[in-house]
């Protein structure tokens, strides 16, 4: 068994692709993409949030005392397009502000004076200028009824029976956590990554290249041939694992986590934590991915499953980013999904719960034996030895 | 020594016979050619014999030895040269043969000590440190002999070992089969050429649609068919030329 082990590993030290797909590309990818995303959200946001506001606006001749006050605040008033509801259709415009014509009567007459805010709230990125419109003319709405309760001598808080203040409990850590919603996901993805092209080599590979029949003449038991096998490819995914992490904790490095206002607690302390968390997921990946590869004919059919296969450890992660509740004790017993929770629960800085984490690794070990043990019949069934003939 | 006992083998649920009451002795220090066209069960009933495959009925012994009852023990008594012949091209020749050593069981310095040896016999010091990567046919057909028999094995099994080899390399098989011959070792080969077993086989068994069609020495088949050629006496015990020119 250790003999093909070394073997395994050995060929596939000298296999320029694995190189670059498990060790260079498969580690590297995730941290960069990740750390790039991340920048350019932040940037993004807060670039919404301080540039200057630019607003289209029609009818401005009908409220110029509001314009005044908008002016006043910093936005830049536009001349509106000729089609404004085209041109918002188009994105050409986020947001146009149209003032009606009566405007001027209903405010003269003290009735609400109609404003309409033209845009397309399903996209996403008008949110912010959105928000921020709204935010200029509910502050000269208060202001105008505040001027007028006081003209009529009423005190202005009268308007106000509650006041309503969040205190953010949420510490630097927890917001980071936010952001990393997708760690756990690049992390998985990275093992999966890393056990795939040895996968296929070894058993799809071994079949293509005609060295099958001969390797299962030797006198070996046939499961001690896959473990071999199976073991160099585990090996490799906590390889594409670990340096995947390491990556991460460097790249975290460059993010400017200081204009996020938060810190990523992710240090080597909590990267080894998450390698022990994940390492089980390194032997069920080896193990499925084996498994599916020895039914296919030929490396090109292997790799077609592979692209299948690499979807499953995205549902967990998607599953959390759409719904993201507490970590529940069913969660952490869910192999993948409790790694997900998990490692979320490592990088926002929450103490461990030991309990949590032994959990997750057991319940995972044993999925991965188990597929192991199905993977060391496989050899057993001629069919599988024979299909290339 | 193996004796072979009405061997049987279907495929896809017994629609498909591949073979069919194939009954054979191949002795020590002999070379036994399994002769038949393409499509005769000459695979198949090797296949059988090193355990890839299990016989639905009949039965076989090596060496005193029942392959379905000791397959470990049946492959550490044969050396098989099978039709796939792959190597690892990532891995010198030297590796290929060496792996399999550890695969036998064999320590460090018997491994060395026997591919430094196999390496002279078969003349493989130009290449043996060179990955396989590119290697020739020949070069390959080396290295997978000289892998099946790095445990010294008594009975040896080749399954067409001269396909796709030059006539030069084919000649220095054939020496390398009779020298095994004469280390008193049970040397069985199948193969659909006719010059091979005349050349080479001091026992042939004609396989042809799964059954043994006849078995004898060249001389014996030849009396038996009366005809003045193995070709021919060939054609007339299988009672077909089908599958002889493939």
């Amino acid at each position: 068994m250790m003999s093909v082990f070394a073997k395994e590993v050995l060929d596939n030290f000298r296999d320029r692709r694995v190189i670059l797909s498990t060790l260079i590309l498969g580690p590297l990818l995730g941290p960069v993409i990740f750390a790039v995303m991340i920048s350019f959200m932040t940037s993004q946001a807060t670039e919404r949030m301080e540039a200057p506001l630019e607003l289209p606006v029609i009818g401005a001749e009908h409220a110029p005392a509001l314009i005044g006050f908008l002016e006043r605040e910093g936005v830049i008033i536009q001349d509106p397009p000729d089609d404004p509801e085209g041109a918002v259709r188009r994105e050409e415009e986020e947001i146009v502000l149209r003032i009606a014509a009566d405007f001027g009567d209903a405010w003269t007459e003290g009735r609400p004076a109609p404003l309409e805010l033209i845009a397309d709230q399903s996209l996403r990125y008008t949110g912010t200028t959105i928000a921020r419109v709204r935010g200029y003319l509910n502050g000269y709405s208060s202001q105008i009824s505040q001027n007028r309760l006081q003209l009529r001598g009423v005190h202005p808080d009268i308007t106000r029976p509650l006041q309503i203040t969040v205190v953010d409990l949420s510490t630097p850590e927890s917001r980071g956590g936010m952001m990393l919603a997708f760690l756990p996901y690049f992390i998985m993805i990275a093992v999966f990554m890393g056990s795939m092209h040895m996968a296929t080599d070894t058993t799809a590979g071994e079949r293509e290249r005609r060295s099958l029949e001969p390797l299962l003449i030797n006198p070996l038991p046939r499961w001690q041939i896959m473990a071999g096998k199976l073991l160099a490819t585990t090996l490799f995914a906590l390889l594409t694992l670990g340096l995947s992490l390491i990556a991460f904790v460097y790249a975290m490095g460059f993010l400017p986590t200081a204009d996020m206002d938060m810190a990523l607690n992710l240090d080597f302390r909590v990267a080894g934590l998450a390698f022990l968390l994940v390492s089980p997921v390194a032997l069920l990946a080896a193990a499925l991915l084996i498994i599916l590869a020895s039914f296919a004919k030929s490396y090109r059919e292997a790799q077609s499953y592979m692209g299948m296969v690499i979807l499953i450890p995205m549902i967990p992660s998607f599953w959390i980013l759409i719904d993201p509740t507490r970590t529940e004790t069913w969660m952490t017993l869910v192999p993948l999904l409790s790694q997900n929770v998990l490692i979320l629960e490592l990088v926002r800085g929450e103490p461990v719960n030991l309990l949590w984490l032994l959990y997750s690794i057991s319940s995972t070990l044993l999925l991965a034996l188990l597929l192991a043990a199905i993977a060391g019949t496989l050899y057993n069934r001629p069919k599988l030895i024979f299909t290339s003939d | 020594m193996i004796e072979a006992r009405g061997l049987r083998k279907t495929f896809n649920k017994g629609k498909v016979v591949a073979v069919d009451e194939v009954s054979f002795t191949a002795r020590d220090g002999r070379i036994t050619g399994l002769l038949g066209p393409n499509g005769a069960g000459k695979p198949t009933t090797l296949r059988m014999l090193y355990t890839l495959l299990k016989p639905d009925a009949g039965s076989m012994r090596v060496d005193g030895i029942d392959p379905e009852a000791e397959p470990l023990q049946i492959k550490r008594a044969l050396g098989v040269v099978p039709d796939s012949r792959g190597l690892y091209d990532r891995l010198s020749a030297r590796e290929n043969i060496r792996y399999y050593g550890r695969l036998q069981g064999l320590d460090k310095a018997t491994i060395d000590q026997r591919i430094a040896r196999m390496s002279e016999v078969l003349d493989m010091g130009a290449f043996i440190d060179r990955r396989t990567e590119g290697f020739s046919q020949g070069q390959r057909v080396k290295v997978a002999i000289a892998r099946a028999l790095i445990h010294e094995p008594r009975t040896v099994l080749l399954d067409e070992p001269s396909n796709g080899l030059d006539v030069m390399t084919t000649r220095a098989l054939r020496g390398f089969l009779q020298q095994l011959r004469t280390e008193g070792r049970c040397v069985v080969l199948s193969t659909h050429i006719m010059q091979e077993v005349a050349a080479l086989c001091d026992h042939i068994v004609i396989i042809a649609k799964g059954r043994v069609a006849a078995e004898g020495t060249a001389d014996e088949l030849l009396r038996r068919s009366g005809r003045d050629n193995l070709e021919d006496a060939f054609v007339h015990l299988i009672g077909s030329d089908e599958g002889l020119l493939a």
